[in-house]
């Protein structure tokens, strides 16, 4: 039973990089990329109870963490066009 | 007897999130707009990686390592919400028009029709 979930997130990956790979818009791809990580977290976990190991629980914990604050920083990017202050806040700063 | 129980759940549950899993990765692949597919993101995000943890945990027992995978499934049950949100309003903010029920019959209407 363990391999055929360990098999079923690799397909749920596959698919998804392919909807990273042909997604018309970046945020088709973001929401990719977001799911890929979601399923990276779980097959460390399948993983780890296939090895007999499930020591590396702490590794998916810090993929997850990595996983949400990429995500939102790419999409901070994606809205702002940069990293430093939004454009929400310079125009209410009044620059142009 | 308890053994075999919780044995029994957690391959339910490791059985349904595989199937969750991977419907959810065929939408995100086939669905028509960005919203729907993030349709298909919710299902995988939620009840396929949601149900295959709570198998992990059932299969673990009652130790340390059911409490991590506990505290993962908290994590991801807050933090893929807002990601979606903040991924929703990005889009929606950008120009991004989601396909509504009209627009998709008369696309399939004209494409049988050609």
């Amino acid at each position: 039973m363990l391999p055929v979930i360990t098999v079923a997130i690799l397909v749920t990956m596959l698919l998804c990089l392919a909807r990273a790979v042909l997604g018309p818009t970046v945020y088709d791809r973001i929401l990719a990329i977001n799911l890929f990580g979601s399923a990276t977290v779980v097959i460390i976990a399948a993983l780890g109870f296939l090895d007999g190991r499930p020591h590396w629980l702490d590794i998916a914990l810090v993929y997850a963490l990595i996983n949400f604050v990429s995500t939102i920083a790419v999409l901070k990017f994606m809205e702002n066009g940069g990293m430093g202050a939004g454009r929400r806040d310079r125009d209410a700063q009044g620059e142009p | 007897m308890i053994h075999l129980v919780a044995t029994g759940f957690a391959w339910a549950c490791l059985a349904g999130g595989a199937f969750f899993l991977v419907v959810g990765a065929v939408g995100l692949l086939r669905f028509p707009d960005f919203f729907t597919r993030m349709h298909g993101a919710g299902i995988t995000d939620t009840l396929g990686v949601g149900l295959t943890l709570v198998g992990f945990c059932f299969l673990a027992g009652c130790s340390m390592t059911t409490l991590k995978l506990l505290i993962i499934l908290v994590f991801l049950w807050f933090t893929n919400p807002v990601a979606t949100h903040a991924l929703a309003k990005a889009a929606l903010r950008d120009g991004q028009v989601p396909v509504t029920a009209d627009e998709e019959e008369r696309e399939g209407g004209g494409s049988s029709e050609s």
